[in-house]
């Protein structure tokens, strides 16, 4: 690499490094005003289960798309957060703010635990791995006695925020939903542009020279895999306040495939795709619930041809269209 | 009769014969992972619904066509490695030059697509299949009874497991194979038609999980979901063994299967998750997994 092909890539790299760009703040803030007035146009409920999805694909492709680390376990973090946050919520009377928080907290640690012995292998192995853990934890929740097996946790109270505001009417939760979850996304893209996301991005560009330049790549693999882990349990422990419930779908290794179909078909590494990848599911689950099996095999269709023929996702592709990182 | 820790013989017995039954399906179906794997330096995904594929396929041709358990247990593998063959051809092959999770992730959505269409077309209630008159009764064996079908079971995967093995290692063939392996390239200068021997391998990788089908569709009832999460297990045990070697993950498989039942019997509530706390300490001990020569 000659030294002008240096400059380059430092010129590229700059605006990455200092704060938001323009044009992510712009998109940023169109986003935020669509989903303000969003209620008005659509069932308050979809709105808010797209975004739990959003935050949960964000997350993932934290550790995907810019650890370079694929997670087929996924769903643990974020079934697991959910029970907890339920739990919380029915059992023990906490108001959505503190059951969200334990949620997020139980699947940080989760993530901690697993992340610790996942990251121990590489690439296919490290893929089998965290899936063959993610069936422990439903194993876990289809025996013990506070998950409610088959049942799962059914008519969760949504409560009063801080103990004040009642959230009970889905327009009140839906801003609440959109507190959580936009802050949530505006947090892990303040990660990606952290010194911590750069290092991250070396480690998965050239992992030996990483190490070799001193930094210490398990450390930062398992501190991405907890981050990681945690907002996942975010989305989770907040899709739990939405619908009142936890089940052994959230924790069920198909969940695990599909916020990994969601951030491929958005675009894997890119800020909006994993957003982008959600919305797409979702409203395909939604308009093609009446079909039964058939979404699983439209799905299995979209993994297919994503792979074969769109790597990129559609986010990837916009992006390589206006010559502009999205 | 003796007593052991206060589990009557019959009990320990019935549960190590399950144990060792389990064990077969984790044997061939990991043997079949550590083929493929070895040579395409893919994750097959869609291993588990190729194993259902196998049962489905022997349930129709003795539903629609009258074709009875012997001739399913040749002509399923054959079939399903026919389809395997043509994945490989249409899809894998493109996939190569990339990074190897493309194809975990490609094998997975070829998963769902198999298991969703059985689920549309015979819904997940399950279908029976007669175990073969031939097989059918079974031994008294004075301390336990041991049903003929399953002794066939565990004879027949040894009899493949072991029948792969002596291919892959003590054959001109299976020396081709190791050659690819290691040099794709290489192997390639002196002659020898490596993609064609690439389509092949997973075609056979996928014939034994067709096999296993067979095998496993008088014993669990024939449906959609029967390999989904069979496999998941499976990885953990490929995970445990290491893909290194093929002795390893036929050894894995067996005695995976066998601690399985025991825990079964000593501890019943934690049979479900034994292997992925195996697991779990393997990765601690010894990351490469038990046979590995890699991480």
């Amino acid at each position: 690499m000659s030294v002008s092909d240096i400059q380059a890539t430092e010129n590229e790299r700059r605006p990455a490094t200092v704060g938001m760009s323009k044009l992510h703040m712009a998109i940023f803030a169109v986003l935020f005003i669509v989903l303000a007035v969003l209620p008005m146009l659509v069932y308050p409920v979809f709105a808010m289960k797209v975004m739990c999805f959003a935050l949960f694909a964000a997350a993932f492709n934290l550790l995907l798309g810019f650890g370079g680390l694929l997670s087929f376990g996924h769903a643990a973090y974020f079934g697991g957060a959910s029970y907890v946050a339920a739990h919380a919520s029915k059992v023990w009377g906490w108001t959505p703010e503190a059951s969200i928080l334990v949620g997020t907290a139980a699947a940080a640690l989760l993530g901690l635990a697993i992340g610790a012995l996942a990251i121990r292998r590489q690439g296919i192995y490290f893929a089998m791995v965290t899936l063959a853990f993610a069936q422990m934890v439903y194993f876990f929740a289809l025996q013990a006695e506070f998950t409610g097996g088959e049942d799962g946790i059914q008519s969760v109270p949504r409560g009063e925020l801080f103990g004040l505001f009642p959230v009970n009417s889905n327009e009140a939760l839906y801003y609440l939903v959109l507190a959580v979850t936009f802050g949530g996304i505006l947090f892990l893209y303040r990660i990606v542009h952290s010194p911590f996301g750069q290092v991250l991005k070396a480690i998965r560009e050239n992992e030996p020279r990483a190490i070799s330049l001193g930094y210490r790549v398990n450390r930062y693999k398992l501190l991405v895999f907890m981050l990681s882990a945690g907002f996942a349990g975010l989305a989770g422990a907040t899709k739990s306040q939405v619908f009142q419930l936890a089940s052994l779908t959230d924790v069920h290794w198909s969940m695990s495939g599909e916020v990994v179909l969601m951030t491929l078909l958005g675009g894997v590494g890119t800020i909006f795709g994993p957003l982008m990848g959600a919305t797409i599911v979702v409203t395909m689950q939604n308009y093609l619930a009446s079909m039964g099996a058939w979404v699983t095999v439209i799905q299995g269709v979209i993994f297919v041809l994503g792979v074969l023929l769109f790597r990129e996702g559609v986010v990837g592709v916009i992006s390589r269209w206006i010559k502009r990182p999205l | 009769m003796f007593d052991l820790l206060g589990i009557p013989p019959q009990v320990l017995m019935g549960q190590l014969l399950l144990g060792l039954i389990n064990g077969s399906f984790y044997a061939v179906l990991s043997l079949g992972l550590a083929v493929i794997f070895g040579l395409l330096n893919i994750i097959n995904f869609s291993h588990g619904a190729q194993y259902m594929l196998g049962a489905f396929v022997a349930w129709m041709l003795l539903e629609y066509l009258g074709i009875n358990y012997w001739w399913a247990l040749i002509l399923v593998p054959v079939v399903v490695g026919a389809t395997g063959v043509v994945l490989e051809k249409l899809a894998l092959r493109r996939l190569y030059h990339l990074d190897h999770l493309y194809g975990l992730l490609l094998t997975f959505g070829v998963a769902l697509i198999i298991q969703g269409l059985f689920r549309n077309y015979y819904g997940i209630s399950g279908l029976p299949y007669q175990i073969p008159s031939q097989l059918s009764g079974g031994q008294n064996l004075g301390f336990m009874f041991l049903p003929n079908y399953r002794a066939w079971v565990v004879v027949a995967s040894v009899i493949v497991c072991f029948g792969t093995w002596f291919v892959i290692e003590k054959t001109r063939l299976g020396a081709y194979l190791r050659a690819a392996t290691e040099n794709p390239t290489l192997v390639g200068a002196f002659g020898i038609n490596v993609p064609l021997m690439i389509m092949l391998t997973y075609g056979f990788g996928v014939a034994l999980a067709g096999f296993a089908g067979v095998l496993a569709a008088p014993i669990y009832s024939v449906n959609p979901n029967m390999g989904a999460d069979l496999i998941i297990v499976v990885f953990a045990v490929v995970v445990i063994g290491g893909m290194g070697s093929i002795m390893g993950a036929i050894v894995t498989g067996f005695g995976l299967g066998v601690v399985e039942g025991l825990t079964k019997v000593f501890y019943p509530a934690g049979s479900a998750v034994v292997i992925f706390v195996i697991m779990a300490i393997v990765l601690m001990i010894k990351p490469e997994g038990l046979f590995g020569r890699n991480a």
